[in-house]
């Protein structure tokens, strides 16, 4: 059994805050089942701004349900300025520490703060919203995501970094990535500026052509790996129709896979113009 | 009340085993290579211990090998096979083996021979076609499981032992889950050589065996000693020889309580989970299974938070979830069974043994209902 305190065993057993508020001010939705964890966090904030409820509820295991609660419990009666300083570390602090495999369950709390207040604030979709590059693609995590747990908690290496926000933690191909990620955190590499590649105009039919070889081989493989696959629905000039199956279908991850994968492997295998839209 | 299910993690050790351990530790201590009376004294236990162990599968006591546990065993006939045989060769196993079988197997693909890994059926079974396919070209050495740690799916290892004998391979079953369960008679099989574990058939951790067909070649593991017949060094565990030898016994009498009340146990618990709890699924083929295993996956709600609140009020049972297996990915046997995520995370097995009883099963079924409720009331993954 892991050396859970006895903090987070009663959080775990009798969880504060348990639900959603039916007219929230902020909503913040992270995670998702295929990652094993998610958090939905929802709040709402009195005439002065301070939160005066929260509630979430959470698919995960004892240290996940005993972080949202936590959460819930810290932020109540705080501003919005005040709230969006508690880091994952405060939440662990708050339980009396989590095991260091647990640390990514304060992560996902202080992510669904962030994405409940940036919620409240642009009335974002309500779904993490993911900037820059993906670097973990099993489990959805970005290079700022990676930055800031490193800079957050101090992290060294990468198997402390697997177990703060689970990038690396499946089929390790980002482990090279991570590495360079915090070698940059502690100022000792500078970003890798990105390379300019210069393409020869296409027809559209060599386009579309070109379209379709790039899905067979650079992203069907990967996404039948996890028991998905993608369809060329229609080319539009330079935006690409496509429909996700199987698993992905129904992967919240999926929807950023869309950007991230298929979309970075068309811009960079066919033309930097393409966008890629799901077909309705 | 307290409940133990969680039988193919381990077991309690019985107290015949225990009592027929006690005076190896206390008066028979001796070493069985020495020239005198000391020694002498222990030499025969032994004997009778590879005797026991050899009944129980139908061998010969000259083809039993004691071992440290199951893990030692599965290195041993699979790094000791390939050695023995030299030069390049093909592997195959599935990919639902335990990691004792599957980390050894990858680590000589990465000393450059080849290596299949056998997919399965969202039942748990293995396409046969797929194994006839590889012997067709040529012969390969054989790693499969006689039944599955985490569903009890059990694999038809006599037939693959024909096709592999055939084409003039070899053929290892890691047995650690069936033996004691199921009856595993070497004699009506070719199987050249089986794994099995002191432990998950109530006998101490520590001790193992492994069963080596006469005429089959394998390269000791252990160098150091002319102990079991030269082909494990190392001064015998007489305590724990004794005790795995008075284990096999007592379960080769306890076997037909296996198939019948044990199995009648599962299926009592089985049927009650699924009638008490919605949206719940049984992982793996329901008829060729361990009479003792149920997996059961609960819709939307992670097995590590399962476990902590069956823990709370004194149940023992095990998960494939991330968390419980304290990885990142959901047990390797559940996803190769295609068992979507919304299912795999809740994967939850319990694992019975002759010592449980019905009051048992039916506490269980009276706890088991209100923790799946509360958490799914707090998932929000559950349409409401």
């Amino acid at each position: 059994m892991w050396e859970y305190t006895d903090k987070v065993l009663d959080h775990f057993r009798n969880p504060r805050n348990v639900g959603l508020i039916a007219d929230p001010d902020g909503i913040g939705e992270v995670g998702s089942m295929a990652c094993g964890d998610a958090l939905k966090l929802t709040f709402k904030l009195d005439p002065q701004g301070r939160i005066v409820d929260a509630k979430f509820q959470t698919f995960g295991c004892a240290s996940a349900i005993a972080s949202s609660s936590a959460l819930t419990e810290m932020i109540k009666g705080l501003t919005l300025e005040q709230a969006e300083t508690i880091n994952n570390q405060d939440i662990a602090d708050y339980l009396g520490g989590l095991p260091e495999q647990k640390m990514h369950c304060s992560v996902l709390g202080r992510e669904a703060l962030e994405v409940a207040i940036r919620n409240y604030r642009t009335g974002d979709t309500s779904k993490k919203i993911l900037e820059g590059k993906v670097i973990c693609h099993c489990f959805g995590v970005t290079e700022e995501e990676i930055t800031r747990v490193v800079k957050d908690n101090g992290l060294k290496s990468v198997d402390p970094v697997t177990n703060y926000c689970k990038a690396g933690g499946a089929c390790g191909n980002c482990k090279d990535d991570i590495a360079a990620i915090i070698a940059r955190v502690q100022g000792e590499a500078p970003a890798p500026a990105p390379t300019p590649a210069v393409r020869p105009s296409l027809t559209n039919l060599q386009k579309i052509k070109l379209i379709q070889d790039t899905m067979e081989k650079e992203i069907r493989p990967a996404l039948r790996k996890d028991g998905g696959d993608i369809e060329l629905i229609d080319v539009a000039g330079n935006r690409v129709l496509v429909a996700l199956r199987g698993m992905c279908a129904q992967c919240q991850v999926a929807r950023f896979t869309l950007k991230d994968v298929v979309e970075a492997k068309l811009k960079e295998f066919v033309s930097p113009e393409l966008t890629v839209e799901e077909a309705p | 009340m307290n409940v133990y299910f969680d039988n193919n993690a381990t077991t309690p050790v019985a107290p015949e085993v225990i009592e027929a351990m006690l005076p190896f530790f206390k008066e028979q201590w001796g070493n069985p290579s020495s020239m005198h009376a000391f020694g002498g004294r222990v030499r025969r236990p032994v004997d009778k211990a590879r005797a026991q162990v050899a009944a129980l599968l139908g061998a010969d006591p000259s083809e039993i090998v004691f071992t440290s546990c199951g893990t030692e065993s599965d290195n041993m006939a699979i790094r000791g096979a390939v050695e023995a045989a030299g030069g390049r060769q093909t592997l195959v196993t599935s990919r639902v083996e335990h990691p004792a079988v599957l980390e050894p197997c990858r680590w000589l693909k990465e000393q450059g021979h080849a290596l299949v890994e056998l997919d399965v059926n969202p039942q748990g079974h293995l396409n046969l076609a797929d194994l006839q396919q590889i012997l067709a070209r040529g012969p390969a050495i054989i790693s499969a499981m006689w039944a599955n740690n985490e569903t009890g799916v059990i694999f038809p290892v006599a037939q693959m032992a024909a096709l592999v004998k055939a084409a003039g391979g070899i053929m290892h079953t890691d047995a650690v889950q069936a033996v004691g369960k199921l009856d595993v008679d070497v004699r009506k099989t070719l199987i050249d050589m089986l794994s099995l574990s002191g432990h998950k058939l109530h006998a101490p951790k520590g001790i193992g065996a492994l069963y080596i067909r006469k005429g089959t070649r394998v390269r000791p593991l252990l160098l150091g000693g002319h102990q079991e017949g030269g082909k494990r060094g190392g001064t015998e565990n007489v305590p724990y020889i004794v005790g795995l030898g008075q284990a096999c016994e007592l379960v080769a009498a306890h076997l037909a309580e296996e198939r019948t009340r044990v199995a009648a146990l599962r299926d009592r618990l089985q049927q009650g989970i699924l009638a008490t709890c919605p949206d719940t699924r049984v992982n793996g083929d329901l008829k060729l299974r361990l009479p003792n295993t149920v997996n059961i996956s609960f819709q939307y709600v992670e097995g590590e938070a399962i476990l902590y609140h069956l823990s709370d009020v004194g149940i023992a049972a095990s998960s494939g979830s991330a968390c419980a297996s304290g990885s990142l990915e959901p047990s390797h046997v559940i996803r190769a069974m295609g068992v979507p995520f919304t299912a795999a995370h809740g994967s939850t097995r319990f694992s019975l043994s002759r010592y449980n009883t019905e009051a048992e099963v039916d506490y269980v079924l009276a706890q088991l209902p209100p923790i799946i409720a509360k958490l799914r009331a707090m998932s929000p993954f559950v349409k409401r």
